[in-house]
């Protein structure tokens, strides 16, 4: 059975269920379940949900204790770029503490944020900040694109046995989308194919997902074949998903709402020049932001993010003659 | 209560035979520098002078308790039952070491004897004990956690964010701030606003509206009797409090860092090195808490000199075998580097 449901009323869902599930799963963060009409401290009391004061380092690093010692905590830290405020909690404790300890301990728990916030946030809070966390061995990095996918991954990132960093788009809170019902679980490092198509790949993730899908229309009706493949998961990275579909397209664009360098594109795209060469009749393509911090108004961000267009754009300038034999 | 856990005469033995047992892991660490050169590789942080401290307050243990301190972490786990052999062996870096090589001096874990394991970045580890705690409240267990970190640490976010939360959520934890007067290589009158002001550093305590008490680091029955009362605030679900043992350490903050293949070794303690305090330095040699509380000990005919000697010989060969067994464990195979990335 599924349900119509927003992105949001998605990943609430599945903590609620996860939390129901597993007694030793508890939720907290700072302004959160403030009075006793917030539904999880209604079901489950004071102990496993909590409201936290605004100090990211003692969140972060009790979530990492706890966790050590058999909790299974969710952070909601709201937004991505106040993980920075306690860098060395999410890249230098989390992920290392199993490692260093031969093995002994785990560190079950799932940051959760929002990210991307391209409504007028400006610099700080609207920033994509997950390049800094590829890499990190011991962390997992999920970004569901879809409100199905915002359930399922959320209940794999509560369930899985490493610290998980589960990173939301906020443009897509309400976006709906149909949700099995009860326990559905998406397993890390499965790429979803979005779109089918024969002419080129589109790889993109959250937010970039929805537009490359958009832009696939426009081809489609311009006579190009465009396969749209979501990763889900940064880390584990299911490379060969999109190797397998470069393959059969040939031509590979790759679409990251991150700066050029700090993007997860650049990291596919190493991996096929390493992989895919002999596939690729094209080079491969990047539809990023431009090197810039997010900007305050509203023709400025537009200008500096990808949309539609730069996807329709990049694709034909890789589908074309000319692209093929450079 | 207090009056129930009045000590008896084979836990003062015990207290002072795991004061010495310390003493002799840390010194045949030390030696190690010496006697094995290059053996040791990176960065080891003795705990000689915080024997009086770390057994003052893990004697107030309760069987499943937690410690959990920083990166300066030999003594603890000693006194939790950890076997010296698998500590001496990850300190070498050997296969046989408690966390098979992965970890070494600063990153010690034995979660089977209630270590769960440590940071090796000031004062984060402090959040660790806290949310240790946070598991201890949220499944009842009835456990408390020690949380000992140096007045380094006490400088940090970490330090502060996790006292205020701990004393909002009331977590079951008792947090031992080991003044030993030198963050790292920088002597306390240079960084802590409360030493500036003539204050003692359980003043911060106040900032948080919890119990804050200053206490001899050197007199391990001083430790327990203030380590007792926090201990039983925070099993009361009141919550923690903050309690600041002075001692000085009686090695340098660590081996001196050398570039490979520059063998490295221990310099001398900071005060001497770097301020010229030999004084100073002395007069902490001399109130060394291990002799003082042995003398303790047998002025209460509770310690015979025979019986001191016996621990003595007993400690310096169970810590020779710790040795012996390390120096014959062979290194991990390079391979098992990509083993416990993920769980």
């Amino acid at each position: 059975m599924a349900r119509e449901m927003m992105y949001g009323e998605a990943i609430a869902a599945a903590i609620m269920e996860e939390m129901d599930r597993d007694p030793n799963v508890v939720f907290y963060g700072q302004n959160l379940a403030m009075t006793e009409r917030d539904p999880f401290l209604r079901k489950f009391g004071k102990r496993r949900v909590r409201i936290a004061p605004i100090s990211e380092t003692a969140e972060m690093g009790v979530a990492v204790g706890a966790a050590m010692t058999g909790l299974r905590p969710i952070v909601e830290l709201w937004m991505s770029e106040f993980m920075l405020v306690a860098f060395d909690e999410l890249i230098n404790e989390a992920p290392r503490l199993r490692y260093m300890s031969g093995g002994q301990v785990k560190v079950p728990l799932v940051f959760k944020a929002g990210y991307g916030f391209a409504a007028g946030w400006a610099g700080q809070h609207s920033n994509c900040v997950y390049h800094t966390m590829m890499g990190v061995p011991g962390l997992k990095i999920a970004l569901p694109s879809t409100a199905a996918d915002a359930k399922g991954l959320m209940a794999a990132a509560i369930r899985d046995d490493n610290p998980v960093v589960y990173l939301h788009h906020y443009m897509l809170t309400l976006d709906k989308g149909l949700v099995p019902e009860g326990a559905f679980v998406i397993p890390f490092g499965v790429a979803a194919v979005k779109r089918q198509g024969t002419d080129v790949t589109i790889v993109a993730t959250g937010w970039m997902v929805k537009k490359s899908l958009a832009a696939a229309e426009m081809l489609a009706e311009q006579g190009i074949s465009a396969e749209v493949i979501d990763p889900r998961t940064l880390t584990p990275l299911d490379v060969e998903t999109i190797l397998k579909s470069v393959q059969k397209t040939g031509r590979l664009v790759l679409v990251d709402q991150a700066t050029r360098h700090a993007s997860a594109a650049a990291i596919i795209a190493a991996e096929m020049a390493e992989h895919g060469l002999k596939a690729l009749k094209a080079p491969v393509k990047m539809v990023t932001a431009l090197d810039t911090s997010i900007p305050f108004s509203e023709p400025l961000e537009s200008y500096v993010l990808p949309n539609e267009e730069k996807i329709v754009v990049a694709v034909k300038s890789v589908v074309t003659k000319q692209a093929a034999t450079v | 209560m207090a009056e129930k856990k009045a000590l008896t005469k084979d836990q003062l033995i015990w207290m002072y035979t795991q004061m010495a047992r310390i003493r002799e892991f840390e010194t045949r660490v030390k030696r190690t520098f010496v006697e094995h050169p290059g053996v040791i590789r990176g960065h080891t942080h003795l705990g000689d002078g915080a024997e009086a401290t770390i057994v003052g307050a893990l004697a107030t243990r309760e069987k499943n308790d937690l410690a959990m301190p920083s990166y300066r972490c030999h003594g603890y786990p000693l006194v939790l039952g950890t076997s010296p052999r698998k500590m001496m062996a990850e300190i070498y870096g050997r296969r046989d070491g408690l966390c098979g090589g992965f970890g070494g001096s600063m990153h010690l874990a034995d979660p089977e004897h209630h270590f769960p394991g440590t940071s090796g970045i000031i004062g984060q580890a402090i959040t660790h004990a806290t949310g240790a705690a946070l598991t201890a409240q949220v499944k009842g267990t009835g456990q408390i956690v020690y949380c000992f970190f140096g007045d380094g640490s006490t400088k940090q976010g970490a330090f502060f964010e996790s006292l205020n939360l701990a004393a909002v959520w009331k977590l079951p934890i008792v947090y031992i701030l080991e003044n030993n007067h030198y963050q790292a290589y920088t002597h306390v009158s240079l960084e802590d606003a409360n030493y500036i002001a003539g204050d003692p550093l359980s003043k911060k305590a106040e900032a948080f509206s919890i119990p804050g008490v200053t206490v001899d680091g050197t007199d391990p029955l001083k430790v327990y009797a203030v380590v007792l009362k926090a201990a039983e605030r925070a099993r009361s679900g009141k919550g923690p409090s903050l309690i600041e043992a002075k001692f000085h350490r009686l090695s340098a903050h660590g081996n001196a860092i050398t570039v490979p293949p520059v063998p490295t070794q221990f310099p001398e303690h900071e005060a001497v090195e770097v301020y010229g305090r030999k004084s100073e330095f002395a007069a902490a040699v001399k109130n060394d808490p291990i002799p003082r509380f042995r003398a303790t000990l047998a002025r209460k005919g509770i310690l015979k000199p025979a019986d001191a000697k016996k621990i003595s010989e007993k400690t310096q060969a169970e810590m020779e075998d710790a040795v012996q067994f390390a120096l014959a464990s062979p290194t991990p195979a390079g391979a098992e580097a990509v083993k416990h990335v993920y769980a």
